[in-house]
């Protein structure tokens, strides 16, 4: 849960990062107005200067944030227990493969279909994410430099399966997946005139609440949490440290496979030959910095941020540079990393009311 | 928090002045004002009868004050001198003068009688060399007034015995000592004058010398104090904890214990004792099993636990106390609640099927923040890293305690802990003892030992040698044991 205190910094950080986007706009000699309008626009799909409506911009605003609160969760089920999982992006598109390959190749009837069709992709992404949690465990490896490399085997992994594997006839993206595979929504779609919205949020709504719930409320969260903030009190206590590091790169990586399928079987319908690795699971570290490796935080930070995606070719039909979303993006989480000078600065302000108080009681 | 309530200390030129208190009743938070590290919401500090402003650290310094912190400031790949003249060096053009510096020291460590090596690197001294430096560093900045955050917390008895001295010479030489601490031998032993601080609030300031350690405990508890540990004779059953020649190697892949065998019965207390660093921290991660064992056996309740990992020894009925709270004992940024289940979580009646039951684990955290007066700001949810290190202290014994295990290993139960939690934890060890528990102690402390042991064990060098009934031994007896200048067989 988010404390007040806690929501603080983030709070503020966002502000910051929004007022200086408006100044970069406003040296760039537009109107950060209009800046803002297109936020508005993004947001609720009110267009304020032509007075109109147009609810396909919220759909793709949930669209865009959908698989970062994945990836937001994966990152932050990681740093929760002590690892940092930078590998979000690979463990994703292996998902994604799994994915187009129980989609392609399993026939099932329809929601079985999708459910194996996820199920997959978290298992694949777990697996992937796994590994440089056994590498850890056992050999004492960093994750971050095997996470890091196992994101470009992950990316060549997929280039390949995609054209050799799964016979791509213009080696770009596989043979359409079979409907019983997909979670498209014609109904969500017409709903939100035309937008790619899908019943993707519903494995996302589930994973904000599965992963709250396995932190706070289970007896395998309270060992993950226990083994990441100190091991040897963990070890002390008979808890499986190695097993447990293995465990939480598992479900980390299992949030980040299922952002995969929601990707694949959401958006597309196919799996996709990439030149390079699409973001998301930066983004990913973004969302959960921002959230505070929380349920609720990831959630609001993933609209935050999903909104900031969508926004942008909002912006740039005002003539507004599209970057101005990245620099906000980038500053709110430069103003999230200040954590410490932000609480000393709202400290210096509260001084005047009220006193600071000792860091330590007396021993 | 109100840490410091209307507090009013003067302190006489040329005088060791006691600060007494228990854990938490302010003491430290004081001293901080005084070095400029917290600052008061009220009141003023006269130094020579000006009065001052101390911002931070640097105008303490010029003032004339110094501090000898609890946990040293020292770096430690840096020389004895170049830590004392580190941030005031004597320079030659752009350089330091290294000799002048060395013959500075040397100077001062003569005059002071603080004996240390100029030229050793800090990693490589002992911490009773390492306390003399952080004293040089301070008299080094011409510092007449010093400030000592419990001293003698770290040391070894004969260390703990030559500070005192020091103090003693420091004020012959004319400075004035503020010396923190909640042992009252030591203020009898080396102070003038002694304040006792209450939760916050001055009790009162008397004369050391002419006021007994029992009204002074009295004072900083507010009810009267034994010291003694009455206990009944030991009633020893069968033996439930036998350690058979057994080796275990420490973290540098050196032996740390040879060849050791001990018998623990049912119903008593055996202490261990030796210098520190002389096997006691193997032997522990051996019997615990958070060390491998090299060679030997480990037999708990007569069932072979050598190869067995820590749970399954928990779960056959052996508790721990661990020596470093911090390291070991609790997970700091979880809250007290959670850390007090920390062996349990995964069993009822704290978790059914996998899901924790909280209303369960306040309730246990409420009924242990009572029986051992744990103080924590908001009960079971105070994160565990804002308490003090006292109470930290309390919340671990509390649950190893209240787990009652067959056999508990105590390590250096009552470190950082006054005299009114002392009694209290040495009461309830020794009812274990008497529910027909075993009990394994490992002090430092040899007071603590010969008060509670219905035997001991001395380890000298990674070996026993020697074991001893408690009510027929010394501390001189112990005192060459330890050192390896004796031997005897039980």
């Amino acid at each position: 849960m988010l404390g007040r205190r806690a929501a603080l910094v983030p709070a503020l950080a966002i502000l910051l990062g929004f007022a200086l986007g408006a100044l970069v706009v406003a040296m760039t000699g537009r109107s950060p107005a209009d800046m803002f309008a297109a936020l508005l626009q993004g947001l609720s799909g009110v267009n304020l200067a032509a007075r109109s409506f147009n609810p396909r911009y919220p759909g793709e605003f949930l669209v865009q944030a959908m698989p970062i609160m994945l990836t937001g969760l994966s990152v932050g089920f990681a740093f929760r227990t002590g690892l940092f999982n930078i590998g979000a992006e690979g463990q994703l598109m292996v998902g994604s493969l799994a994915a187009v390959a129980v989609g392609l190749w399993v026939p099932a009837p329809t929601v079985v279909h999708v459910a194996l069709v996820l199920l997959a992709a978290m298992a694949a992404g777990g697996l992937w994410g796994a590994i440089p949690g056994w590498l850890k465990a056992r050999f004492n490896v960093h994750e971050v430099v095997v996470s890091i490399m196992l994101n470009y085997v992950a990316l060549h992994l997929n280039n390949w399966a995609v054209v050799d594997l799964f016979h791509s006839v213009d080696h770009v993206k596989t043979p359409i997946l079979p409907a019983t595979a997909l979670l498209r929504s014609p109904a969500l779609s017409a709903l939100t005139n035309g937008s790619r919205l899908n019943w993707g949020f519903v494995p996302v709504v589930l994973s904000l609440l599965l992963y709250w719930f396995v932190i706070e409320r289970t007896t395998f969260g309270f060992g993950l949490r226990a083994v990441g903030f100190n091991r040897e009190c963990a070890r002390y206590a008979g808890m499986k440290v190695n097993r447990s590091i293995v465990a939480s790169m598992f479900v980390s990586g299992a949030f980040a496979g299922l952002a995969g399928a929601v990707i694949t079987v959401g958006i597309f319908g196919f799996g996709r030959a990439i030149p390079a690795a699409e973001g998301y699971g930066f983004d990913g570290i973004a969302v959960a910095l921002v959230g505070g490796n929380t349920a609720v935080g990831v959630f609001l930070s993933g609209l935050l941020f999903g909104l900031l995606k969508a926004a942008q070719p909002l912006m740039q039909s005002q003539g507004i540079p599209k970057e101005i979303a990245s620099i906000i993006q980038a500053s709110i989480v430069l103003f999230v990393a200040m954590k410490l000078g932000i609480e000393y600065l709202v400290g210096r302000l509260r001084a005047g009311d009220a006193p600071a108080a000792p860091e330590e009681a007396g021993t | 928090m109100l840490a410091n309530d209307r507090v009013s200390l003067q302190v006489e030129q040329g005088s060791v002045h006691a600060l007494l208190g228990e854990n938490g009743a302010g003491k430290s938070t004081l001293m901080g004002v005084l070095f400029g590290l917290v600052p008061p919401d009220s009141g003023a500090i006269w130094v020579h009868g000006r009065e001052v402003r101390i911002a931070d650290p640097n105008d303490a310094t010029a003032l004339g004050i110094g501090m000898v912190h609890q946990h040293f400031k020292l770096v430690h790949n840096f020389t004895v001198t170049e830590n004392i003249v580190l941030g005031r060096e004597p320079t030659v053009g752009p350089t330091v003068d290294r000799r002048r510096a060395a013959e500075r020291v040397r100077e001062l460590s003569r005059a002071y009688g603080l004996a240390v090596d100029p030229e050793a690197r800090i990693e490589d001294i002992s911490v009773g060399m390492q306390q003399r430096v952080e004293i040089l560093k301070m008299l080094y900045r011409d510092a007449e007034i010093l400030i000592f955050d419990e001293p003698t917390a770290v040391l070894t008895p004969q260390e703990a015995q030559e500070l005192l001295a020091i103090m003693r010479r420091l004020v012959a030489e004319g400075k004035t000592v503020v010396f923190i601490t909640h042992k009252l031998r030591e203020i009898k032993a080396v102070a003038d004058t002694c304040t006792v601080l209450r939760r916050g609030r001055v009790v009162g300031t008397v004369p050391a010398a002419t006021t007994s350690e029992a009204a002074m405990a009295e004072m900083m508890v507010g009810r009267v104090v034994s010291f003694h540990v009455d206990k009944a004779p030991a009633r020893p059953g069968e033996v439930v904890l036998a350690v058979e020649h057994l080796h275990v190697r420490n973290p540098r892949g050196l032996v740390g214990v040879k060849d050791v065998s001990l018998e623990v019965r049912a119903g008593e207390v055996l202490g261990l004792c030796g210098i520190d660093g002389n096997g006691q921290a193997e032997l522990v991660r051996g019997i615990t099993g958070l060390s491998r064992v090299e060679a030997g056996r480990v037999l708990l309740k007569g069932r072979d636990v050598t190869a067995l990992p820590v749970k399954e020894r928990n779960a056959l009925g052996l508790g721990h106390i661990p020596e470093d709270r911090h390291r070991h004992g609790l997970v700091l940024d979880m809250h007290l609640d959670e850390n007090l289940v920390i062996h349990a979580y995964d069993r009822p009646p704290f978790s059914h099927a996998g899901i924790l039951d909280f209303p369960a684990i306040r309730r246990h955290a409420a009924r242990l923040i009572g029986d051992f007066d744990v103080r924590c700001g908001q009960g079971g949810a105070t994160p565990t890293r804002s308490m003090s290190g006292g109470n930290q202290q309390k919340a671990v014994v509390a649950r190893e305690i209240d787990r009652s295990p067959d056999v508990l290993v105590v390590v250096q139960p009552t470190r950082g802990l006054d005299v009114g939690a002392i009694e209290h934890i040495h009461r309830r060890i020794l009812a274990e003892r008497d529910r027909g528990k075993a009990i394994l102690l490992v002090s430092l402390e040899l007071e603590e030992i010969l008060d509670l042991s219905d035997r001991v064990a001395v380890l000298c060098g990674g070996e026993v040698t020697g074991t001893v009934e408690a009510a027929r031994t010394s501390e001189n007896e112990l005192g060459l044991l330890m050192s390896g200048a004796a031997r005897k067989a039980s």
